[in-house]
């Protein structure tokens, strides 16, 4: 009998790849997978327990240890600065945390407001750059600040681009590239050893193969 | 800030109910009990120390300390870890006479959490340090008397990882060369983001072979091959004498008998506490998501204290063992003796005589009970002492 092992996986746009991706890796997940709607979901046949969580919360299950592993995007992992193993690159779900605005506009001078669901990478960021910005906290639909004079940029994950283009706004600077990661509780990196090194080791293998293709 | 309860404490601060406070009082009794018997000895050090001494010299990071001022307005902490209040004690009063010192504490540390208020900003640790020993026996009987305490406490599931900060930092510098390098790197390990320290490593400007080098250096983890491992992963010899204080200690812990499937090496392990110096270590246990113990050889700590000499110690987290652990001691059974007026004094004589027999007894007026039932509930034993004399009932 495996160890058992529990994996938090993001709900909604980083899903459907990093199941592929486990798939690849020779696990077998079962069809329902997909498109269920139960949070817990068992495969008896690996002896895994996966979760399903939301994308932001994924590294809170795997600091706690109720997560042995889990797939977060770094952006997340940027924000929430969990003490957790962040072993491997999975390379899926690429895109980049940007700074974004109505074209050809300015910061206010007075009180420059910024709008984002990363409160903690944009005040970071702009506290490097030397300005002194006001950080509003927003859940989602971030690109409506600007348009109804929220805010005068917003920091966001910008995927395609299209978002942006839709709603009128342009991108200032990037911040940083994203992708999601593969992240490891410290004690089950210890405690379960064996059976998350080649776990890891598995995916690690597709990434290369990936890679060179 | 919004109006407080009544009821509420500051943020991180928990009270201790009875079935808790026997448990963290038993456990905190056998381990005491083990580091007796190891011959280490007991001190409290003050709650309160300066900030520009304890403060400064121990490694808890500054927007955790709890600081407030005294009536002469130098700055205060609230000890955030006993190390740094041992050490001073040990060089400035304990260390003139013999040497090396062997001295234990469970005592409530403070560290102020940032994040997610419930998190407990005060709580006990209960840990040994050894001073003026600089010998790997020294480090072995730290790892020894951990597995014994923890073991004698009822843990069964745990590991012990062990590196070397020595190690880490001697081979980082041969391939790194500055400082400043060798730290970039480091840091990546403290955040334990190997995605991170492949990267760096990725666009440094070294030899294939060295970056390498660097890229092996993240597997080596395991048991007493990974010393070999290493060994083949040095060139001119920089850092041989850490693997070797590494393998003098696997053998040192081999003729304890205690190495089996407890202790692993894990050389990418580096901790928040910067005074460490030589080999360190932390202890995982199932059910828990973070460390329970950590310790390591702190060879220059006790210098910031005007005494230059070599240290190793350890502490145990009690509230995560007691998690471990999984079990809250049940309620020692009690027994009670309800009495009225008239036969006071008879309730009297009988609770002093089963209390002088080690019997826990409650003596109470039933005039002061509203709820009988819900009361009587509560004790193994209750005897009825109540009305005239002669007719004694027990429920």
């Amino acid at each position: 009998m495996k160890e058992p092992l529990t994996i938090a996986m993001p709900k909604g746009r980083i899903f459907e790849e990093a199941a592929a991706l486990l798939r690849e890796a020779g696990f077998k997940l079962p069809p329902e997978f997909d498109d269920s709607r139960k949070l817990i979901i068992d495969v008896e046949e690996e002896n895994f327990r996966f979760i399903l969580a939301k994308p932001m919360d994924v590294p809170t299950y795997v600091e706690h240890g109720v997560a042995d592993l889990g797939i977060a995007g770094k952006d997340v992992m940027l924000e929430e600065e969990r003490d957790v193993y962040e072993v491997l690159d999975l390379k899926i779900s690429q895109c980049y945390l940007a700074v974004a605005g109505l074209p050809n506009t300015k910061m206010n001078d007075v009180a420059p407001k910024i709008a984002t669901k990363y409160p903690n990478v944009a005040s970071t960021y702009f506290r490097e750059q030397g300005e002194q910005v006001e950080i509003i906290k927003l859940n989602g639909s971030i690109e409506l600040a600007p348009l109804i004079g929220l805010a005068d940029r917003i920091v966001d994950i910008v995927s395609t681009g299209r978002t942006l283009v839709e709603n009128g706004l342009v991108e200032y600077e990037q911040i940083v590239d994203i992708t999601s990661r593969l992240i490891v509780n410290p004690v089950s990196y210890r405690m379960k050893d064996k059976r998350i090194s080649e776990l890891v080791e598995k995916i690690a293998d597709v990434l290369k193969q990936k890679a060179t293709v | 800030m919004s109006r407080l309860f009544m009821f509420e404490k500051p943020l991180g601060m928990r009270d201790t109910l009875p079935g808790l406070y026997e448990t963290k009082h038993k456990v905190r009794h056998v381990i005491g009990d083990v580091m007796k018997k190891w011959g280490y000895q007991f001190i409290e050090t003050p709650t309160l120390e300066y900030y520009e001494t304890v403060g400064a010299a121990s490694a808890i990071l500054e927007n955790q300390l709890f600081k407030l001022l005294d009536q002469q307005g130098h700055t205060l902490v609230l000890r955030p870890d006993m190390t740094s209040p041992i050490a001073r004690v040990a060089a400035s009063k304990m260390l003139k006479e013999i040497t090396p010192l062997r001295l234990a504490y469970s005592a409530n540390v403070y560290r102020a959490q940032q994040r997610e208020g419930g998190r407990p900003a005060e709580f006990e640790q209960i840990g040994v340090e050894c001073i003026g020993d600089h010998t790997i026996s020294a480090d072995g009987e730290g790892i020894a008397l951990l597995i014994s305490s923890l073991e004698e406490s009822g843990l069964k599931n745990f590991q012990i990882s062990v590196g070397h900060i020595g190690f880490v930092k001697e081979f980082f510098t041969d391939i790194l060369g500055t400082e400043d390098r060798v730290n970039a790197l480091t840091t990546y390990l403290y955040e334990k983001n190997y995605v991170g320290y492949r990267e760096h490593v990725k666009q440094l400007p070294l030899s294939s072979i060295d970056k390498q080098r660097l890229l092996d250096f993240l597997s080596l983890r395991g048991g007493e091959e990974v010393i070999e491992a290493a060994n083949a992963l040095l060139e001119n010899g920089k850092g041989r004498n850490a693997l070797d204080n590494l393998k003098q200690l696997w053998e040192t812990l081999t003729d304890y008998g205690q190495v089996g499937d407890r202790v692993k090496f894990d050389l990418s392990l580096v901790s928040h506490m910067s005074y460490y110096t030589g080999i360190l270590f932390e202890v995982y246990a199932d059910q828990v998501g973070f460390p329970i113990a950590s310790g390591g050889r702190y060879d220059h700590l006790l210098s910031k204290f005007g005494k230059d000499t070599g240290a190793t110690g350890f502490a145990i987290r009690l509230d995560r063992l007691i998690e471990a652990l999984g079990t809250i001691e049940a309620r020692e059974p009690v027994e009670c003796i309800l009495f009225s007026a008239e036969r006071r004094k008879e309730a009297y004589e009988l609770a002093f005589e089963k209390r002088s027999s080690g019997i826990k007894v409650v003596l109470q007026d039933i005039n002061g009970v509203e709820n009988l039932d819900a009361s009587t509930e509560l004790y193994e034993e209750v005897t009825m002492l109540v009305g005239k004399a002669g007719k004694e009932s027990s429920l």
